[in-house]
Parts: structure tokens; sequence; C-alpha cells
């Protein structure tokens, strides 16, 4: 499995570790986390499910193009596959920068073409058993 | 055998597209892939096209869906090779 997809709980101390350096004094997390509320309903979980193969691919250029458009800048961020439960990270992305303006845009940048891009599908679990295609 | 077009591709012999379905699409096709024989200089569209006919349940697909060829997002004009993956994509809910 690649660096960028899992079926365990999202690591996000393992996330920060993997960027932090002396040379980059602004540290970002994003956590997109299983919810639940008025709204969504009674969901217990959701089932994500993906075209694997081209999602460790197409996570990795998301990423490149990080290094690309902000030098200096390191991103490391996973997916996680399979059920999650409410509450817990679905999707993890630590950036780290020199500075703070470039380590918010840049992972900005990683949620929006996550979220534009990536083949991943979602069916949430509610807590009558039922299950519901989601689509966003 | 057939005649190279501008791109240099045999335009003559037809190619085989390995197809694969996802999510909703799976479920309403009640399938996961399907090996399409195509004419040699058909695009994903036309593939697509194929598949709505030539699938049961085939016209539940929507007429342009989200498309991946060999594991890149890729455009209804896009060319298609023989050995091609091509991989029709639900909206996508990841993130």
């Amino acid at each position: 499995m690649s660096q960028h997809v899992t079926r365990e709980p999202i690591d996000v101390g393992r996330l920060v570790a993997g960027v932090a350096d002396p040379a980059r004094g602004a540290a970002v997390v994003f956590l997109g986390t299983v919810r639940r509320s008025e709204a969504d309903g009674p969901v217990i979980s959701i089932e994500y499910s993906a075209y694997e193969e081209m999602l460790a691919e197409e996570f990795a250029r998301i990423v490149g193009e990080v290094a690309v458009r902000w030098p200096g800048v390191a991103c490391a961020a996973q997916h996680r596959l399979g059920d999650v439960p409410t509450g817990e990270p679905s999707i993890g992305i630590a950036v780290a920068g020199p500075h703070r303006a470039e380590a918010f845009d840049a992972c900005r940048y990683v949620i929006e073409e996550a979220k534009r891009r990536l083949p991943v599908w979602k069916r949430e679990r509610f807590d009558d058993g039922s299950t519901r295609w989601r689509e966003e | 055998m057939g005649k190279p077009d501008d791109a240099g591709r045999l335009t003559g012999d037809p190619i085989t597209v390995r197809c694969r379905f996802f999510a909703t699409f799976a479920e309403l096709l009640g399938r996961e892939g399907f090996d399409l024989v195509l004419p040699g200089t058909a695009t994903v569209g036309d593939a697509v096209q194929a598949l709505r006919q030539a699938l049961p349940h085939g016209e539940r697909l929507p007429r342009e869906p989200m498309t991946a060829v060999n594991r890149e997002h890729a455009r209804p004009g896009h060319p298609l090779a023989d050995g091609d993956e091509l991989a029709l994509l639900p909206p996508l809910a990841g993130g």
C-alpha cells in the first residue's frame, strides 16, 4: 500500500514528524473527520472505498505539485479506506514550511485538490443498519 | 492492417479496453469490470457510449461520467489504445 493510503487509524503525529524540520518554522495540519450531526442523521461510520491504484498515483501527484508550487514546503498526507467511525479522521494532511502563509496555502491546496481529484467514494452507515451513498 | 492516422495510430485494428466500474456505477451495473472491443480510433466518449448500449442496465450510466484512463483523469475526447484501462468514476467523495 502507498504512503498515501491506509486502512488503519491515521497517525497524525507520524504525519507531522514526516514534515518537521528546523528550517520549517510553520506546520499546519488538516484532518477531515467523519461527522455526525442533526443534518447528517445518526451516522455511526462511513465506509470509504476507492480506485486504489489511481488513488495512490493521484495523491502522489497532488503532493508533488506542492513541492513545485511552494519550494521549501513539505507535505505528508494520507487517506483512510474501509470503515471509519464517527469522529475519526478519513484524511490527514500535514504541511510544514518556512513561514505560515505558504504552509496554510499549501495545506488548503491539498485538501481542495484531494476533494476534486481523488477517486474515493463514501457510504454512510446508520445506527439502524441502513446505508446510503453520499455524493460529497 | 490499418493505415496510420495523423497521430501515427493504426486506424483499422480493433482495440480492447479494460473497463472498470466503482461504487454506485458497479452497483447499478451489477459488475465491476468489462472488456470492451472498439475501433482503433475510439475515444473515451465512444467507449462510454458503447458501454451504455452494450451492458445490461447500461442506460443507467450517465452520458458523460467522470473518467480516467490508465489511472489519470481523462476527458471524453481522449483517444484510447489497445490495453488501456478505462475507469468510470461516480461523483467523487474523498477527503
